[in-house]
């Protein structure tokens, strides 16, 4: 079993900039885990924390149980797999994939047979003696993995590596580094910011915005009961209406709003007469054209037509702009654009969080 | 410096930081600062040394403007220098003009590779073919004899040897930085000038020039710099009648023994030079960073 | 609108003028500059027992048999290369030191070294050889080896610390903590990575660093003592004996000078190709 990750209370500071603040996280060994976040939430700032580029400016880093406090990069039983990727552009293949163990001291023989183990495992054999500017972005790719993997790390940290990649190439790797997880059992630490990216390859999620831990929780636990405002809209597509909450019952709550009441299901933090918004998934919205329970009067706008759904967009009567998927089988009875519809949702599928 | 600790380890930083400390304060600061003390000091036998008469004076600063030969041969040398440095300019422009933006990539490759070979000759000896050229019975005088241009031989070292062997040996100082701020401008450019109906003239005075001006500062600031420091071209190109300012701090030091005067005298050719450079940077509007290239 | 005239050709003069007027100009440029070279080597093959061109009293080969025979220039030969091979040993290392170090200060910093490492090339070169013939004085030590390196150096330094500057800044400094988070240790990194970077950056400032040192004249003469370097073995000679021997010296390095720019300008063509 490979080494958990645990976080305790971090903090990281630059100069009077907190990147992160209080984050506290336990990752299981052998888990594939990702920290998920827009540009510029300090992701990054957490994952070179862990690998022991920066020390935290406060709370600790526990790698095995054991504490890295003072533990310097070198020493520590991760590895990275940077943005850039960062491959040694002057070395053949091979010593870019056996450098760790140079620095270890192995001899050169050694390092040459580990190498080309790595290379089948990347499904590159052959490759040890090229250089890495005649590699495809795909193949340099496997090659920054195997170079971190080589020094069997307990923990791999992985910092956006499929950025650089194109749309196809990048679903495949998707695959190609989950499989890859699951053969090595190493603890997988995985930063992105392409939600469905951290959905398709975790076992758990962490999102983060501006620096603050907004939820843990598995991808899909993760779109079914998102913990915050800020979780709600970032995963996924979402509709939102705010207003007042009116009543709480049997994890049942319902918000007053503008465009009249709604009832959904109770998430965190709610207090009755406070702000709070309803979300609901654009495929929990159901078409009707007369009044139902629950329902939004509003004009359809379009529909775009993606194969297996389409999507309507429509504007309420209040001026909120709406999404609702329409599956397939039911396309013959999409709205014209500019007919008048009522779009409705059960409470159950809808979710009510208190506004931050 | 704690950056270097981190980025290279407490030996490896260590051992850089400690080079660099070496150069900076023992070679660069340290020699200096000992030139300007030795320099407001009066010339003592070591017994005076420390003694009563071992005191600060800027005597030897003044002594140059009390000296009407020194002085009128210190003036003579930024005038020298200056004439060196304009007409470097002027000779090196319109080639450089045309090797950046008229040549084709080859003949401007061809021609770099071929201006390359006189820069790589030293300086000594660049100086001993003018030497041998400008001698009385040398080639130059025989040439123009036998055109009838001459009735008898021209002495012509003295002061036009010291400037034509000066402008022979730092013409390239002056090509190359003109040439390298010429290439980046865009070709466009100048197509766009003329098509809006300027002059050559003006193209050269409202584009190309102002393009060019960190090339040209620093042209300028090496060749003055060069010139008002050399030895070479006034010891063997010069008559005693044409000496320049290097050689007066040279007399001092090894012929009349008075360091204390030969170190004012150096530092104020330094001071010179250093104003020469900071007036043309700032005229140009020029930083450091875009000279030293 | 006016009918246009026809091209007279005086018109074609005119349009050609600028054109045949650059064509003198380079000529003349060309000229100038080689033919002081053509006419230095050329006098070595002169009987002349001064060297010229004029007037032409026999062709020989004898200047270069005297050349081989002048123990005092193979003297200065090895001291000039010794010199050099001295001064890139210092160079290198404090240049690269220096250059490393500017790049890891802040901006403000950052500006005050860098006018501080640059400034002793916009010192002239007699200046840099009196302040450290002073220096060493007070340590008791007179002009000679040690101080022509020492000088040299001073500026030389400069030089080097400017060419691995403009590499470093194409250095991508990621690969070093990459290098880092797979276990290798800081003297790796740095002989591993950073080094073969600059590797070529290196090799041609040492080739500067030599030819600068190899050249120097100005800053030598101050702190020579009595030890005598190439250049001023030669412009000794000029001025107390100048036979065509020294053309023959001069002939030697501006053949070994073409040869050295040519393999260079092939080997340019050949990484381009």
């Amino acid at each position: 079993m490979s080494h958990s990750v645990e976080l305790i209370d971090v903090e990281q500071a630059f100069g009077d900039v907190k990147a992160v603040h209080h984050f506290s996280a336990h990752i299981a060994g052998g888990e594939f885990f990702s920290i998920l976040g827009p540009s510029g939430c300090g992701k990054t700032t957490l994952l070179r924390l862990i690998a022991g580029f920066t020390e935290p400016t406060k709370g600790r880093v526990r790698i095995g149980d054991k504490d890295m406090a003072g533990i310097p990069a070198d020493r520590r039983p991760t590895a990275m797999i940077f943005q850039s990727l960062a491959l040694f552009p002057l070395m053949p293949v091979w010593e870019n994939i056996a450098f760790g163990l140079e620095a270890r001291g192995v001899a050169k023989a050694q390092r040459r047979k580990r190498a080309e183990e790595l290379l089948d495992l990347i499904a590159l054999p052959g490759y040890g003696d090229r250089m890495v500017h005649e590699l495809s972005g795909g193949q340099r790719q496997r090659v920054a993995i195997a170079r971190a993997l080589a020094v069997e790390p307990q923990v791999l940290l992985l910092d956006e590596p499929l950025s650089a990649l194109d749309l196809k190439l990048r679903q495949h790797m998707r695959a190609e580094l989950r499989a890859l997880q699951k053969r090595t059992g190493v603890t997988f630490i995985y930063i992105t910011h392409d939600q469905s990216e951290a959905l398709a390859m975790s076992d758990r999620v962490a999102v983060m915005s501006a620096g603050i831990l907004q939820q843990i929780a598995t991808p899909q636990e993760l779109y079914a009961n998102p913990a915050t405002p800020f979780t709600a809209r970032f995963v996924g597509e979402t509709n939102d209406l705010t207003g007042t909450l009116r009543g709480l019952e049997a994890g049942l709550a319902t918000i007053a709003t503008t465009a009249g009441r709604f009832t959904g299901r109770t998430g965190l933090g709610l207090e009755d007469g406070g702000r709070a918004t309803i979300f609901i998934r654009p495929e929990s919205m159901s078409l009707s054209r007369i009044e139902m329970p629950n329902s939004l009067s509003a004009k359809a706008v379009s529909l775009e037509y993606e194969g297996a759904v389409a999507i309507l967009r429509a504007v309420s009567d209040h001026g909120q702009e709406l999404l609702a998927t329409i599956p397939n089988r039911n396309l013959a009875d999409a709205p014209q654009p500019g007919e008048q519809i009522w779009l409705s949702f059960a409470p159950q599928e809808a979710l009510v969080l208190a506004d931050a | 410096m704690r950056e270097m600790i981190r980025r290279f380890g407490p030996g490896l930083g260590g051992f850089f930081l400690a080079l660099v400390a070496l150069w900076i304060i023992g070679m660069v600061l340290a020699p200096n600062l000992m030139m300007l003390n030795f320099s407001l000091k009066p010339n003592l036998f070591p017994a005076d040394i420390g003694g009563p008469k071992d005191v600060y004076t800027v005597s030897n600063y003044t002594a140059l403007f009390g000296d009407s030969v020194h002085r009128s041969i210190f003036l003579k040398t930024v005038w020298g220098s200056a004439l060196v440095m304009l007409a470097t300019l002027a000779i090196t422009y319109p080639l450089a003009f045309w090797m950046a933006k008229v040549a084709s990539l080859r003949g401007a490759r061809a021609m770099l590779t071929l201006l390359i070979i006189p820069f790589w000759i030293n300086e000594v000896l660049r100086t001993l073919a003018w030497f041998i050229i400008l001698s009385f019975n040398g080639p130059l005088n025989a040439f123009l004899l036998g055109l009838g241009l001459i009735d008898a031989p021209v002495r012509w070292q003295g002061d036009f040897g010291v400037l034509a062997g000066m402008v022979y040996a730092y013409i390239l100082f002056m090509l190359f930085p003109i040439y390298n701020s010429i290439s980046t401008l865009e070709t466009a450019q100048l197509e766009a000038a003329k098509n809006l109906g300027a002059s050559g003239l003006r193209i050269h005075w409202r584009i190309v020039i102002p393009h060019a001006k960190a090339g040209i500062a620093t042209g300028c600031v090496f060749t003055f710099m060069l010139a008002a420091g050399s030895y070479v071209a006034p010891a063997l190109l010069g008559s005693p009648g044409s000496r320049w300012f290097t050689e007066i701090i040279y007399n001092w030091f090894f012929e009349g023994g008075n360091w204390n005067r030969g170190a004012a005298y150096a530092l104020i050719l330094l001071v010179l030079c250093m104003a020469v450079v900071m007036v043309t940077l700032k005229l140009f509007r020029v930083n450091l960073a875009d000279v030293a290239k | 609108m006016s009918k246009p005239r026809p091209v007279t050709p005086l018109d074609r003069l005119s349009r050609a003028l600028p054109k045949l007027l650059f064509a003198a100009y380079l000529t003349l440029f060309l000229a100038y500059l080689f033919l002081p070279l053509v006419i230095m080597s050329a006098a070595t093959f002169n009987t002349s027992k001064f060297p010229t061109v004029t007037p032409w009293l026999g062709t020989t080969l004898g200047w270069f048999q005297e050349l081989w025979n002048d123990a005092a220039m193979w003297k200065a030969l090895w001291l000039s290369l010794g010199i050099g091979l001295a001064v890139v040993a210092f160079a290198l290392p404090v240049g690269t030191a220096a250059a490393l170090f500017l790049t890891s200060l802040n901006a403000r910093a950052r500006g005050i070294f860098y006018a501080v490492m640059v400034s002793p090339l916009l010192t002239p070169g007699v200046a840099i050889g009196i302040a450290t013939l002073i220096l060493w004085r007070q340590a008791g030590i007179a002009g000679g080896t040690f101080l022509i390196v020492l000088a040299q150096a001073t500026f030389i330094t400069a030089y080097v610390m400017l060419m691995v500057v403009a590499r470093l800044q194409r250095f991508d400094r990621t690969q070093e903590e990459a290098a880092l988070g797979l276990g290798a240790s800081k003297g790796l990194i740095f002989r591993r990575i950073l080094l073969p970077f600059l590797k070529p950056a290196l090799i041609a400032a040492g080739f500067i660093a030599f030819l600068q040192s190899f050249e120097n004249y100005n800053t030598t003469l101050f702190v020579r003592g009595t030890d005598t370097p190439l250049t001023v073995y030669i412009a000794t000679k000029v001025r107390t004996g100048l036979t065509p021997a020294v053309n023959a010296l001069a002939l030697i390095l501006i053949a070994l000078t073409l040869v050295t720019a040519l393999v260079m300008e092939l080997n340019r063509r050949r990484k381009e190709g």
